[in-house]
């Protein structure tokens, strides 16, 4: 229809205009396009044109010299009358269908209620509730799995066997690149910055003592178990998420299988033996680093810094690191898949999911280790 | 009077596999034309082309008389403002609300106050007959019916003159389809924009189209309006509309058609 006229004669910019009527009083006369294209680049100078007139004229109007109509600018028309059509009013027949359908939305949405002064006290009760929740969850995840370990040890034909190993294999055997790179790099940087320090005092030797106690005990499993965690943590709460998005975990329970056992308890595992194989492949190899770095700073050569090694750092702090490990995976497998089975299907609550859990899970991996530090603080630590 | 859509000489390849072979196809302002074809017939991907979606391996697709390949960002961006697109699924932003989701489009034009686009969304709620308490509802707590028409409010927010449905009905229950269908029909009766759809579902073809494009052998085999589609001589065109769901469907159309005896 708005076609058929628009090949008659070109179609016209917006205007205003004024004409006098018959019996003399001023009539507000539009006409060109008032539809969306022509009214995209105006519309604001348009609609303050529009209510000066209706102010100014009153309410009688002349819209039988419009080309085109639409939604938009019909309503636009409208607003300026105030939200109700005026009493003189000459409308092409063929336009009357915009404005009836407007005159229909006449009762407007009432807008947000009235401003909430309890707020902030609100959003703290709010929040420690949430975490409450959260707390009592995890719990409940890991009594369910203690349960489903349990089950799987009485039948271990029945256990995920194939899923832990395709865990270890993304989890761990991916993983031997990146935390190479990040260990041997954070080994030498170390070095580097102790070896300045050391020679100072003329204590270079005492470098196979920081690095070794300082790598295998602390450095190796911290940044592993940050690495892991951003990198699988993530992955696996996304994996968990899409899977209740696609309705694949409850498709999993009406099979009568319990995705505890299918999909958290393999995660679990897998990240309980990747995670310590992990860091005695990072330790060892940042260790490479820092003897490498402290050869050439400070004249210790590679073998001699490995032969001290053993003199250096007691045995049971590798044994300390690698029960970091399982301590760490076993962590950050669970937020993961608590997170993971928190998100509900829309991709915003994907997005927040996968954060929190990253950010859980790193934070959760520090406060562990403290708490490690702390029960451990007379152990494998030799006095010179 | 231009065409709305035309195709010319279009190929498309998935490799080897040849899915349209110079296929040509044009269609006139306020039509209403569906697409039919067996499954791998490339309904789907033709009309993602004509989206600009997806670009073929040779020809041209031409919206409003414009090349959609080869045209500038600008043109491109203004051409897209005229058509509207509803998705198999509704394809809702997840993260906004009924009302930001129909607010968007107008808001990206950034030309109007907050107060005209809520007056807007509203009277675009009301034309598909969704209830204003739901405006500030999430996606993800509607039902499948309701999403369906929210998205077509949010097709139809810029006041377009072309219209692509993609499957309109599919997972709806029988009742609501046929609400949909009659809401689709009031609406381009009202409006008179150009509707082109891919269906599987007769009843919804058999309602609303003027033309259906058969799809079959890499081509389309017929292109005309329904009292012909049944008449023609192809095994799936006999077997789609011959069979027994689509002389059920036939015989409960408008004007129930003469059916050739098979």
């Amino acid at each position: 229809m708005a076609m058929s006229e628009a090949q008659q004669r070109p179609v016209r910019d917006p205007e205003i205009g004024a004409a006098t009527a018959p019996d003399g009083t001023r009539i507000v006369r539009l006409s060109g396009a008032w539809d969306i294209r022509a009214l995209e680049s105006r519309a604001r100078t348009l609609a303050q044109a529009l209510q000066k007139c209706a102010r100014e004229t009153g309410m009688r109007w002349d819209l039988s010299e419009v080309q085109r109509l639409d939604h938009i600018g019909a309503l636009l028309i409208w607003r300026a009358w105030s939200q109700r059509r005026p009493a003189t009013i000459m409308l092409n027949p063929e336009h009357e269908i915009f404005f009836s359908n407007i005159d229909g939305t006449g009762a407007r949405w009432t807008g947000p209620g009235p401003i909430d002064l309890l707020a902030s006290l609100r959003f703290l009760g709010v929040k420690s509730a949430a975490l409450l929740f959260h707390v009592v969850e995890a719990i409940q995840l890991l009594g369910q799995m203690l349960l489903d370990t349990a089950e799987m040890l009485r039948h271990p034909s029945r256990g995920p066997w194939r899923e832990i190993s395709a865990g270890i294999y993304r989890i761990g055997t991916q993983a031997l690149g990146i935390t190479a790179t990040v260990g041997f790099l954070i080994g030498v940087v170390l070095s580097y910055l102790s070896a300045e320090q050391l020679r100072t005092f003329g204590a270079g030797v005492l470098i196979v003592n920081i690095l070794g106690i300082g790598i295998i005990r602390e450095l190796g499993p911290v940044i592993c178990a940050v690495l892991v965690a951003g990198r699988s943590g993530s992955a696996i709460t996304a994996q968990l998420g899409v899977m209740r998005v696609t309705e694949e975990l409850d498709a999993l329970a009406v099979m009568g299988i319990p995705y505890t056992v299918r999909l958290v308890l393999p995660k679990v595992i897998a990240l309980a033996i990747a995670l310590p194989l992990l860091i005695l492949w990072t330790s060892g190899i940042a260790l490479f680093g820092g003897a490498l770095s402290a050869s050439f700073e400070l004249g210790i050569g590679v073998h001699q810094f490995m032969i001290g090694l053993p003199a250096a750092v007691p045995t049971v702090n590798l044994w300390l690191g690698i029960g970091k490990g399982v301590v760490f995976g076993i962590l950050i497998a669970l937020v993961a898949c608590h997170f993971g089975l928190r998100i509900k299907p829309n991709t915003e609550s994907l997005g927040i999911g996968t954060t929190d859990s990253v950010v859980t899970s790193i934070t959760v991996v520090i406060i562990a280790d403290a708490v490690f530090a702390v029960l451990f603080n007379n152990v494998g630590i030799a006095i010179l | 009077m231009t065409p709305v859509i035309e195709v010319e000489g279009l190929w498309t390849m998935f490799g080897d596999h040849v899915v349209h072979r110079d296929l040509t196809l044009g269609v006139a302002p306020g039509e209403v034309i569906s697409l039919v074809g067996g499954s791998g017939s490339g309904k789907t991907t033709l009309l993602r082309q004509m989206m600009g979606l997806e670009h073929p391996a040779r020809g041209t697709v031409k919206i409003f008389g414009i090349s959609l390949y080869g045209a500038s960002a600008e043109t491109l961006r203004k051409i897209r403002k005229r058509w509207g697109v509803l998705f198999q699924q509704g394809a809702l932003y997840s993260a906004l609300s009924v009302h930001d989701n129909i607010a968007l489009p107008l808001r990206e034009l950034r030309a109007f106050d907050e107060n005209f686009i809520r007056d807007m969304v509203m009277l675009k709620l009301d034309m598909v007959d969704i209830e204003r308490r739901h405006a500030g509802k999430m996606p993800a707590d509607l039902s499948g019916g309701m999403v369906k028409r929210i998205a077509l409010a949010r097709a139809l927010v810029l006041e377009p003159e072309l219209l692509f449905l993609d499957e309109p009905t599919a997972g709806l229950d029988p009742d609501r389809s046929e609400s949909f269908v009659k809401l689709i029909q009031e609406l381009h009766g009202k409006l008179g924009f150009t509707v082109v759809m891919v269906t599987h579902d007769l009843d919804t073809l058999v309602s609303l189209s003027d033309k259906i494009a058969v799809l079959a052998e890499q081509r389309v085999i017929f292109y005309g309006p329904l009292e012909q589609v049944v008449k023609v001589d192809h095994p799936f065109a006999r077997n789609f509309f011959l069979g027994e769901r689509g002389l059920r469907a036939l015989s409960a159309a408008r004007e129930p058609l003469v059916l050739p005896v098979v």
